[in-house]
């Protein structure tokens, strides 16, 4: 019988430890395809970071390490210095990229670090059990909002690839879905385009993926896809916030 | 040359090509002189948006394979012992570099050994050590860093170089051994697996109880080795000594003179200096706790390397202390009062 | 009263720390020292969960049951980890809908309870935990009802008191079928 699909050869036999209707399942999956299909598993090391995808390591069939919160992209830049030839991704929640984290993603972003961000942003912390994250939506009620998010004492939720857009080091930052089917593959081919920025040596990307975590949003999985589109989605819009990949040189 | 370039240049040809790190005093000279060699011999250096992050990508380029360093000064390595932590939960060598300045806080930015808790103790949470040098002279600050790398490799485990702003900022000839051509194979690095063998991962996290307290005791086996076999002392006139007095760094240098007036005043006195703080020397101590009348334990600080001394000693002998902090560097006249005392006063 | 040594252990999501809590809650209702602790991992849904639950006469030492004298399981996973550790002359739940083996220790007592399938034909298919607390309870009599009453009323947070009848309902239930 014809194989008409398989598992990516880039993903473990690990059984995955996420929540049912989790979304990370399927941002694994573009990841590892992507790096299939470009053929640099052997030359690929992920950074996993603190959070839900802590165990990332587990899933990812190439080299990785495991980084403190927040230090991936830090971690990222050591190991792109000594292996400049080699593809480098983290792979970060929104608490780990835009809270503690934040100033090493800004700074590997100025830097134009050739090295490739896969950001999950479910607006959440989730494997502490629901907190407040960078990127929580005004008014929504978390574990440590039980008012709702209120931007007069806890300020307003970051637009990650609008900051990172206005660096001079950022080639490629586009902000993607996988809610639907159609959005999956948007998904997809904007993380293998990152990749292939870094191939190319044009400088850091940045593929930001709105996510769901049904868990801790309190909701099913179905109905929360149906709330990343009502709420997330007008706050954080998809779309390409930053293209310098046309240039020869990328950002350089 | 200066302490700071003779410890970056011995890096370099220890084979060191990847230096992290974040502008602090009195350790700046280091960075210097790395941002000005490294790009002419293909290396790495790069200024980090914090110390957090230097530390972290020390730990990424150690996560390769390579020899990486970084350098700060005591509030910075403050901040490090996050990423230190890891490193040595992650079984990672590197080298790190401490030119000690006076704390707490801010503190001041002349020379001290306050860090000596921290840096034999604490660099981190959770149950780990790091090996520990301590130069007193500038061609030692040259042959600890290759040892501190070497020893690092063999034991993997982070190497940390305690040198003070003294020892820093001081001139002295020095002569440098031949660089290093090839470090040892690291078959455990994350640098790519070339479809050539399973995946390597890097990590400090053991979600299971029995599972996290195999790794540490298979990594405190390690040091049991360590202490058996890298402790490392250097003694001057300690054989028919009645006084020892134990001194690491610049307070060596001073002590040495103390020793030196002593003999002459007709107290035979002796110098320990520990080269290494962890391991302590502890083994050297105790075979001198037959024939001494007590140990003084002299620091930049207010008394801390002194419990490491009574501990080796186990009470079987007094054991005093004296100490300058803040930055003040203790007099030899003051040292040999102390030591006088010590002996029961004017004779 | 005699002391008590407890494990629930299941899925998390079964209500299995829900279940301990009203043990120990019940015990507290009668003057008892009691603990419950739980354990923790790092998944949210889907991963094991399990409590020790400690009913005593004097301050109670360790409260990390490794022995219990009663175990009440919930699922293969669970059942495979702690059906060994049950002190001999204890007794064991099995929520039998879900778990596919039994046991061949002779020195325990094992009860076979489906709570979950008798909780969806029963229409509190969120209530097996409370099925199996009900057989528990006849199984060992770590509590008088009364005081198990007592205890659901006070774990159920006061907005949804309506359900404290629901949930006596589901162990009357466990009661009758351990009988």
């Amino acid at each position: 019988m014809a194989i008409v699909y398989q598992k990516s050869k880039m993903l473990t036999d690990a059984p995955l430890h996420y929540c049912p209707g989790c979304t990370h399942g399927i941002i694994h999956k573009l990841v590892a395809e992507s790096l299939e299909e470009l053929a640099v598993g052997g030359k690929t090391v992920g950074v996993a970071p603190v959070g839900c995808s802590v165990m990332a390591y587990d899933y990812f069939a190439c080299d990785m390490v495991e980084a403190p919160h927040g230090r991936a992209p830090a971690i990222a830049t050591g190991l792109k210095r000594a292996l400049p030839d080699g593809v480098i991704f983290t792979y970060q929640g929104d608490g780990d990229l835009a809270a503690i984290g934040t100033a090493e993603t800004v700074h590997a972003a100025t830097r134009g670090e050739n090295i490739t961000i896969i950001f999950v942003n479910n607006a959440i912390y989730g494997m502490t059990g629901g907190q407040m994250a960078p990127t929580t939506l005004p008014g929504q009620v978390t574990q440590t909002t039980p008012y709702g998010r209120d931007v007069t004492t806890a300020g307003f939720p970051v637009r990650v690839c609008e900051m990172l857009a206005t660096l001079s080091g950022v080639a490629y930052a586009e902000r993607v879905s996988v809610d639907t089917v159609p959005n999956i593959r948007k998904a997809k081919a904007a993380i293998k385009k990152a990749f292939e920025t870094q191939i190319a040596k044009k400088g850091f990307s940045i593929v930001e993926v709105l996510s769901t975590c049904p868990t801790n949003w309190g909701l099913t999985p179905e109905e929360a896809l149906e709330w990343l589109r009502n709420n997330m989605m007008p706050y954080y819009p998809l779309g390409v916030y930053q293209d310098r990949t046309g240039n020869e040189k990328g950002v350089f | 040359m200066k302490g700071n370039e003779a410890m970056a240049e011995a890096a370099i040809r220890a084979g060191c090509r990847h230096f992290f790190g974040y502008p602090i005093t009195p350790q700046t000279e280091v960075a210097a002189y790395m941002s000005k060699k490294m790009p002419k011999i293909g290396g790495t250096y790069l200024q980090a948006e914090s110390e957090i992050a230097a530390i972290n990508m020390v730990l990424g380029a150690a996560s390769a394979g390579v020899r990486a360093m970084t350098s700060s000064s005591s509030p910075g390595i403050s901040l490090k012992t996050e990423g230190i932590s890891y490193i040595a939960g992650s079984d990672l060598p590197c080298l790190i570099v401490n030119v000690e300045r006076g704390g707490p806080g801010l503190g001041g930015i002349q020379p001290a050994q306050s860090d000596y808790w921290q840096a034999t103790r604490a660099l981190g949470h959770g149950d780990f050590h790091v090996l520990v040098f301590a130069p007193s002279n500038v061609q030692e600050v040259v042959d600890l860093v290759f040892l501190a790398y070497d020893l690092a490799e063999k034991y993997r485990m982070p190497s940390l170089l305690l040198s003070d702003g003294l020892l820093g900022q001081m001139m002295e000839p020095v002569s440098f051994p031949d660089p290093v051509e090839k470090t040892a194979e690291k078959p455990w690095a994350a640098c790519g697996h070339q479809n050539k063998r399973p995946h390597n991962i890097i990590n400090s996290l053991y979600l299971k109880a029995d599972q996290l307290e195999r790794t540490v005791v298979e990594r405190f086996a390690r040091y049991a080795q360590v202490e058996a076999n890298e402790q490392r002392c250097q003694q001057y006139l300690c054989d028919d000594a009645d006084y020892i007095i134990v001194a690491f760094g610049a307070t060596s240098r001073v002590s040495q003179s103390a020793v030196d007036t002593l003999r002459e005043q007709g107290i035979k006195a002796g110098l320990l200096r520990p080269v290494t703080l962890w391991p302590f020397p502890k083994d050297a101590i105790r075979a001198h706790i037959p024939h001494v009348k007590g140990f003084l334990s002299v620091e930049m600080s207010m008394g801390q390397m002194v419990d490491d001394v009574r501990l080796a000693v186990e009470g079987k002998a007094p054991v005093g202390f004296f100490g300058r902090t803040g930055g003040v560097i203790p007099k030899p006249s003051e040292v040999v009062e102390a030591v006088r005392k010590m002996a029961g006063g004017d004779r | 009263m005699k002391d008590w040594n407890l494990v629930f252990a299941g899925f998390g999501g079964q209500g299995i720390l829900f279940a301990g809590k009203v043990t120990a809650y019940a015990g507290m209702m009668e003057g008892r020292e009691v603990s419950w602790l739980p354990s923790y991992g790092p998944e949210m849904r889907g991963g094991t969960a399990n409590c020790s639950v400690c009913l005593a006469g004097r301050p109670i030492g360790s409260p990390l049951v490794l022995e219990p004298d009663a175990l009440v399981v919930m699922n293969n996973p669970s059942y495979d980890k702690f059906i060994g550790t049950v002190a001999p002359g204890g007794v064991a739940v099995i929520d039998s809908a879900l778990v596919d083996r039994k046991t061949d220790r002779s020195d325990i007592t094992a009860l076979y309870i489906p709570a979950t399938r008798l909780a969806q034909e029963n229409g509190i298919g969120k209530l097996a935990n409370l099925i199996m607390l009900g057989a528990l309870w006849k199984a060992t009599g770590f509590a008088t009802l009364e005081s198990l009453e007592a205890a659901i009323q006070k774990v159920v947070p006061p907005s949804k008191q309506e359900l404290v009848e629901l949930n006596m309902k589901a162990i009357r239930l466990g009661i009758e079928t351990a009988k």
